[in-house]
């Protein structure tokens, strides 16, 4: 039986709603949610949206205009999960956060996960990032293609560019706000290092303006200081 | 007919839409194709102003859409080309009088009657851009060799491919050969090695193109203007010919310094 309420879940989290929305037509279950927020508008009025949408594939301009409609009825959408590549990197085009952490609400302690490399799925980006992107991810990400003055990568494992990093690139981020779980093993590579903006855990690095930075290169952290070497394997 | 529709836009503002717009228009226009402009910059029109058509608007395009007008009537008709039309811009309304949809209807209804649609975009990424590319078949990105400039081409170019717009591609507008030679300017290559799309024209900056704006000419009715040179070989390129690009290096050397003190515009 495929009632309204099968296809649309809601849950709180601490900091906003969570919607989960079932498989089917898109045009059919963005109706249904509608359908529902309309029904109950006083107790989404104002609220904080974070979408789960499965494998929908989502474009633009279909995102766009579903978070500009929410807003029209005081909703924000700031999250939207997916298990669709597509989506997911649409969602990234709009600004959106990409992952929350579901398990917020829930009141047995997490599960503490310290180490990034072992279980996390490194994102893949077969493209050159143009100015405006913003890629966050919690595991390491790899970019085949350019990284333009005006994008951004915050990841909280390593960064590999196999391209010009000409944009800002922070690896090893936090992902708690306590700042408890920096990696400091992270590091950055590129084959050509120029970058707007460079920081590894806490670790800001400025690149000496005209200075020439020839040739593929990984930075790294050791005792607090930028390790600069060639980008090759030993 | 089924007319080609032509978007050009750019992000920042002041780097040469409007003039190419008009350049190309006039070009095409002049190859014996008819050519509609539109000024998508409601509110804040000024094709008209470089077209020389700014006395003999009567309807603009937010009388079309909003049914006030038919069509034919806010096409205003170019003194000096019989093909050439314009559908100026409302000056006493916003983006938001217009909506993507009105567009693409209001170009469905011109694609039967010319051979090119040519979409003046606004400055900017918002409303105003979302409806010039709406209805776009091909998107031009225009960019000065400048470093601010050529980031907000990236990022538009960055929106148009997530648009699924196709790639769009680039007219390197305000080239100057001599301060690229001296590495105080950008050359072709370096915004082409960031851009990465393919290049339709590259246009040397010229002073005669401000003086052709200020009388209403657009540059491409100059003949010996080498700005108007380059358009009239974009709009070429844009009918499937093949045009080697220009010669920037020959006239902004030697030559250019000679004519210069012998009191001649180089």
């Amino acid at each position: 039986m495929n009632t309204n309420t099968d296809l649309i879940q809601i849950k709180g989290l601490r900091d906003g709603l969570l919607v989960t929305l079932g498989a089917g037509e898109w045009g059919e279950l963005q109706n249904m949610l509608f359908a529902q927020i309309d029904e109950r508008s006083s107790f989404f009025q104002g609220a904080r949206l974070a979408l789960d949408l499965g494998d929908q594939n989502l474009r633009v301009a279909e995102m766009s205009k579903l978070r500009d409609e929410l807003s029209e009825r005081d909703i924000s959408l700031w999250a939207v999960v997916s298990d669709s590549p597509k989506t997911v990197q649409t969602a990234q085009l709009l600004g959106l956060a990409t992952r929350i952490s579901k398990h917020r609400i829930d009141s047995s302690p997490r599960k503490i996960n310290d180490d990034v490399d072992s279980d996390q799925a490194a994102l893949w980006l077969p493209r050159t990032l143009r100015s405006g992107t913003r890629i966050e991810h919690h595991g390491h990400v790899i970019v085949m293609g350019d990284v333009n003055p005006g994008a951004e990568i915050i990841a909280e494992g390593s960064v590999i560019i196999w391209g010009r990093l000409r944009g800002s690139v922070h690896a090893g981020a936090t992902p708690r706000r306590d700042g408890s779980q920096q990696n400091e093993a992270a590091f950055v590579c590129a084959l050509e290092m120029k970058p707007t903006r460079l920081q590894i855990a806490s670790e800001i690095a400025t690149m000496p303006k005209g200075k020439n930075v020839k040739g593929p290169l990984k930075i790294s952290l050791k005792d607090n200081q930028f390790l600069i070497e060639p980008w090759h394997e030993k | 007919m089924s007319a080609q529709i032509v978007t050009i836009t750019s992000g920042k503002g002041g780097v040469g839409k409007t003039t190419a717009i008009a350049s190309l228009g006039i070009a095409l226009a002049g190859r014996g194709q008819r050519v509609v402009c539109i000024d998508g910059d409601i509110g804040l029109r000024n094709l008209d102003v470089i077209m020389g058509l700014e006395n003999r608007i009567v309807y603009d395009i937010v009388d079309v859409v909003e049914g006030r007008c038919r069509l034919r009537q806010a096409m205003i008709r170019d003194k000096r080309l019989p093909e050439l039309f314009l559908i100026p811009a409302a000056q006493t309304r916003d983006k938001t009088a217009l909506s993507p949809s009105d567009m693409m209807r209001l170009c469905d209804e011109l694609r039967d009657i010319c051979d090119w649609v040519l979409i003046d975009s606004p400055a900017g990424i918002e409303r105003g851009f979302k409806n010039s590319i709406a209805a776009a078949d091909q998107v031009i990105v225009l960019t000065n060799p400048e470093i601010s400039a050529v980031r907000d081409a990236d990022r538009v170019i960055g929106i148009l491919e997530a648009e699924e717009k196709g790639s769009p591609s680039l007219i390197l507008n305000r080239v100057n050969q001599e301060m690229v030679n001296k590495q105080e300017m950008l050359s072709p290559e370096d915004v082409l090695d960031l851009l990465a799309i393919d290049l339709i024209g590259v246009v040397p900056e010229d002073q005669a193109v401000l003086v052709a704006a200020n009388r209403g000419t657009p540059i491409a009715l100059d003949k010996d203007s080498r700005a108007g040179q380059a358009f009239r070989n974009i709009a070429a390129r844009l009918m499937g010919e093949e045009v080697p690009f220009m010669d920037l290096e020959n006239q902004g050397g030697l030559w250019n310094r000679i004519s210069k003190m012998t009191g001649r515009r180089g």
